[in-house]
């Protein structure tokens, strides 16, 4: 019985576990192997009996020293992070106050307003660069981080709204009644008591706008001409695929690089994360 | 210190609801008032009005000498303890009981003083540096207190501030709280649903019900006279049985008659019940106004019925039956012995009779 029951649990718990691990991380480690796997190896067809496709008996260091050499990848990341971050943190803070307005002020259109907001999320990128491309140009900011930095909030705060949002909807409305009460004022109820009590929300819309603006692709493509103000979805694809040339071995290791900063803050976070998108608050 | 004077207070919703219709109370200084009634009747609204915590369609409430109606919630000089407690989650209980200090910029020695002294008082003082989430509700109901009273404020609201404890421990914060009324004399209104809670802890008793207003009084005042119908039904646990009446007149005497059942109106009833002879009343009788019957009562004033059921309760015996075709109930001393299905005659206190207009429900 408990011999059969084991084997049951193998088949429906470990096994598609296994398999959905494999097939999630897969493409990274195929991405990390291909990063240090010197060239010969890599342009050798499978045929050959030496050929060692998913793992390398001589790794090597040389992609990355090319990287960081040959092109202007540490600018791009310097590029990325500065305008991720503060891409994100314009989005927050409209966000944050958006979505408390939204959750807890009554006003006139309030639902449509939030409906409105919601509807703009929806817009795709790729219809709205296009009267985008046109402000930016009239502002001058084309081929500037600002030209980033002022059209990433365009999708994040929406976003950032919505999930806020939701997550004042689950705080108590007594939380700021009794601050009210106790000596604040309708904002400082607001600022002392809700968003120390919404840092889990806060910091999982953070996050989401921090990857979100980190990984896009489009706005950087097309706002961004030269190759130093390049960020690193945009410069990895755009200077290191040459023609019908790639170099594999260095995009793989700009991939990697340029994912690291987004697996820490998502590691460092996970828990805030978790509690964020489930929302729960006890008073 | 101060008196609350609530002055043809209404309060209609955007959603056209009239959840506070005209309502007049004089809540006298270091009174403790509580508003009672089912849920929806507008207590809380009534309440909340009071706080600031809600807006005033029209009317007036004055804390003292002053009308509040436009001042926010800070400067009404109140504390709200509320069913939810609405501790901070991310201060611990002390810094919870030193916010509302902190915001009016109390010295610090102030407030560690008037923060430890309010501990001391509930009992909460090893719990000071404590989250919220690590105590019990019992626990958090004492801090949400304490919160409440290290502001000396000159009035407390407590918006059914025992419903999330179980009945033990409601039992227990309820002395506590009439305990730390008597202790700091400050004017208090208090919402609840619980009729128990609202006779053992007020000085007087508000009754609402849809909005309005049914019956100020003390405690026993509402028990023994109740204004109408609702009040003497809300009142008092087992309920006051009610029978649909007749009024006739017959030999010099009014009587109430209904199936199966025939009372004579007792003497102090019968100027009131006259002028409904030949219609219809409620007749209303609290459990403990009717007792087994013997030699001495007079027959005018019993009857014949089947018991339904018997709940022995230890201090007292409660005996369900039917009677003028209605469920009712009586409340014995548990020396009596009596079965389910056993005929019995059951004898009324002439003194604890009501009497009830049809219509209106007035009591007469």
């Amino acid at each position: 019985m408990l011999i059969e029951r084991k084997w049951k649990k193998w088949v429906v718990f470990y096994l598609p576990m296994a398999l959905f691990i494999v097939f999630t991380l897969f493409p990274f480690y195929w991405m990390a192997v291909t990063a240090i796997r010197p060239d010969p190896e890599l342009y050798r067809t499978w045929r050959q009996a030496s050929a060692t496709p998913f793992w390398t008996l001589h790794p090597t260091l040389e992609h990355f020293k090319g990287l960081m050499q040959t092109t202007a990848f540490p600018h791009w990341l310097w590029n990325t992070m500065l305008i991720a971050l503060v891409s994100t943190v314009i989005s927050l803070i409209c966000g944050m106050f958006a979505g408390y307005a939204l959750a807890r002020l009554k006003f006139r259109g309030s639902e449509f307003l939030g409906t409105a907001i919601f509807v703009t999320y929806l817009v795709p990128q790729t219809l709205l660069f296009i009267p985008l491309a046109d402000i930016i140009r009239d502002m001058h900011l084309g081929n500037t981080p600002w030209a980033l930095m002022l059209t990433y909030p365009t999708f994040l705060i929406p976003f950032c709204t919505w999930l806020l949002m939701g997550y004042f909807k689950t705080i108590p409305k007594e939380l700021e009644e009794c601050a009210r009460i106790d000596g604040a004022t309708r904002f400082g109820a607001m600022v002392r008591i809700i968003f120390p009590v919404a840092i889990p929300g806060i910091l999982s819309a953070g996050i989401f706008a921090f990857t979100l603006s980190w990984n896009e692709f489009i706005y950087a493509l097309i706002f961004m001409s030269s190759a130093e103000l390049k960020t690193v979805p945009v410069g990895v694809v755009s200077e290191l695929i040459r023609g019908d040339i790639f170099f594999w071995g260095q995009l793989m290791a700009g991939a990697l690089l340029g994912s690291v900063p987004v697996a820490l803050v998502y590691s460092f976070f996970v828990e805030y994360y978790v509690t964020g998108l489930t929302g729960s608050v006890k008073g | 210190m101060a008196n609350v004077t609530i002055r043809n207070l209404n309060k209609n919703y955007e959603n056209g609801f009239h959840a506070v219709k005209d309502v007049n109370l004089e809540i006298r200084d270091k009174e403790f008032v509580v508003l009672v009634g089912p849920s929806g009747c507008g207590k809380t609204t009534t309440l909340r009005m009071v706080a600031g915590l809600e807006e005033i369609t029209s009317g007036e409430v004055l804390i003292g000498r002053n009308v509040v109606n436009e001042l926010p919630p800070m400067d009404r000089n109140i504390a709200m303890v509320f069913q939810n407690y609405a501790l901070y989650p991310h201060k611990s209980v002390y810094q919870n009981m030193a916010f509302g200090l902190q915001m009016r910029k109390y010295p610090k020695e102030e407030i560690e003083k008037r923060v430890r002294e309010a501990a001391e008082i509930l009992g909460i003082g090893p719990l000071l540096e404590r989250k919220p989430r690590q105590l019990s509700g019992g626990q958090r109901q004492r801090v949400a207190v304490g919160r409440a009273i290290v502001r000396h404020p000159e009035v407390f609201l407590f918006d059914e501030p025992l419903s999330n404890l179980d009945a033990q421990l409601r039992v227990q914060m309820r002395v506590e709280l009439k305990r730390l009324h008597e202790r700091l004399e400050t004017t208090a209104i208090y919402v609840t649903h619980d009729q128990v809670e609202a006779m053992t802890l007020g000085d007087r008793v508000v009754v609402m019900k849809d909005g309005w207003v049914q019956q100020v009084g003390e405690p026993l005042e509402l028990y023994e006279k109740p204004a109408n119908k609702f009040v003497a039904g809300f009142i008092g646990s087992p309920s006051m049985n009610f029978v649909d009446v007749a009024i006739s007149e017959s030999g010099g005497a009014l009587w109430a008659d209904a199936e199966g059942l025939r009372l004579k109106v007792p003497p102090q009833k019968v100027a009131g019940v006259r002028a409904h002879s030949g219609k219809r009343m409620t007749l209303g009788m609290r459990p403990e106004a009717l007792h087994p019957a013997s030699g001495s009562d007079h027959a005018d004033y019993s009857f014949d019925t089947t018991v339904d059921v018997v709940e022995p309760l230890g201090n007292e015996i409660l005996i369900n039956f039917r009677a003028g075709g209605a469920a009712m109930v009586t409340r014995v001393d548990p020396a009596v012995r009596v079965k389910a299905h056993q005929n019995v005659r059951l004898a009324l206190d002439q003194e604890r009779v009501h009497f009830f207009d049809d219509k209106s429900g007035a009591a007469i």
